[in-house]
């Protein structure tokens, strides 16, 4: 069985020189071909042509941290049923009756996360929250 | 001899990455430095015969812990202070701690005699885990689905909470 | 030919002792240690607390192997699900106290110091 994982071994040797290759003949393609002038132009980031607003360095919306906090929790759940999957057949009906309550209990996590509006990329309660801010500010204007 | 130098590749990957991991200056580093750490240490459960668990360290520690420590990351620092909030400081009595209890167990694992010979005939491992995730250990097996839940709500509720000013 | 070659693998493959194994672990573990106790980053004291975990897991599944048991196995199983839960949760912890406090440096912590 050991054996087997010296395919494994060779892909990713082959991998990794791939890719050191590929960026050290970047770095010398580049080394070799680029010109010397430089102005604020080239130097500013591309974006898609348009003037960019503002730096590089924003704070990330917490959404993408909890996006991938759910991820990871039903990441580890898919881990288990593996093993519970080569099994399932031999083990029969008992099996299955311990996996669905392994499943049922988990999902009351994911309708929790689900009910609360985690999964809505903009969430009820802020597109009112943003409507009234809106609002406000639009009568600022006004008032101005 | 193969065997040896394949091990010893797996583990100074592991180790010089974990030193990366600990002492590197730049959080980023330490990042993608942890990431190696895990890489080498699924090619040590290779060669220890543990396939399934070898391909479970690479999801749910390259594929999830991983990729949350990175969100970590990218949420609490802005990019241009990366570099600077990473000092290390207490090193001396730390050291002195850690170099004691190291030659603590250095002395343990050379003094003792550990079992060499009836090393088991290399077989595919994910079966027999799941017979006895399904037999022996269905109580933990229940009890962690009931910790990813307790941690999951607990997790996005903390995520969620509003900030006092 | 994959037995051929299977078989003179075989005859280069001596086993590795025990006791390397064992060396890398604890060597793992008090790098994670030293990470824990030196660094002020709250977030490289939860990637060492991660090094120091994946330290008793080769401990773990070292001895499953050389005492030819699969229960050091299941251990490892259990193990990464509670890292997993326990990255989570303190990553949440850490990303709220950057949001009220603005930092991840462990002095500022410090509300319960008397």
């Amino acid at each position: 069985m050991l054996f087997d994982y010296v395919n494994v071994l060779v892909f990713m040797t082959v991998g990794v020189l791939f890719l050191v290759g590929s960026l050290l003949a970047a770095r010398l393609a580049s080394r070799l071909l680029h010109s010397r002038i430089h102005n604020l132009d080239k130097l500013t980031n591309y974006e898609c042509g348009e003037r960019p607003i503002g730096g590089t360095a924003i704070q990330f919306n917490i959404r993408f941290y909890v996006i991938a906090l759910i991820f990871v929790i039903f990441e580890v759940e898919v881990v288990f049923l593996y093993p519970w999957a080569v099994v399932f057949k031999d083990l029969g009906f008992f099996a299955f009756v311990e996996m669905s309550i392994f499943i049922l209990i988990l999902l009351v996590g994911l309708a929790y996360v689900w009910c609360k509006g985690d999964l809505e990329w903009v969430k009820p309660s802020e597109i009112s929250l943003a409507r009234e801010r809106s609002s406000q500010e639009h009568g600022e204007i006004l008032h101005r | 001899m193969l065997l040896v130098i394949i091990f010893t590749i797996f583990a100074a990957i592991t180790i010089i990455s974990a030193g990366m991991v600990a002492f590197s200056q730049n959080i980023v580093y330490s990042a993608f430095s942890l990431l190696f750490t895990f890489f080498g240490i699924a090619g040590l459960y290779v060669l220890l015969a543990a396939d399934f668990l070898a391909a479970t360290q690479l999801l749910i520690y390259v594929g999830g812990i991983l990729v949350l420590l990175l969100f970590g990351v990218m949420l609490t620092h802005k990019i241009q202070e990366v570099n600077l909030s990473n000092e290390s400081m207490r090193l001396a009595p730390a050291a002195i701690v850690v170099l004691a209890f190291l030659g603590l167990l250095s002395i343990a694992i050379y003094r003792t005699q550990w079992p060499t010979v009836p090393v088991p005939e290399l077989t595919p491992t994910t079966a027999r885990i799941g017979t006895l995730f399904m037999t022996d250990y269905l109580l933990p097996f229940e009890i962690a689905s009931l910790v990813l839940l307790t941690a999951l709500v607990g997790a996005v509720f903390i995520a969620r909470g509003r900030v006092k000013k | 030919m994959p037995y051929i070659l299977c078989f003179t693998v075989n005859r280069f493959m001596s086993p590795i002792p025990l006791s390397y194994y064992l060396v890398v672990s604890t060597l793992i573990f008090f790098i994670g240690m030293l990470g824990v106790l030196t660094r002020r980053n709250v977030l490289i004291i939860l990637m060492s607390i991660e090094l120091m975990l994946n330290a008793a897991n080769i401990n773990f599944i070292v001895f499953s192997y050389y005492l030819n048991s699969l229960r050091g196995q299941i251990f490892v199983f259990f193990v990464m699900t509670v890292a997993a839960a326990e990255a989570a949760v303190g990553l949440a912890v850490i990303v709220y106290l950057f949001r009220n406090k603005n930092t991840v440096n462990d002095d500022e912590f410090s509300l319960m110091r008397w």
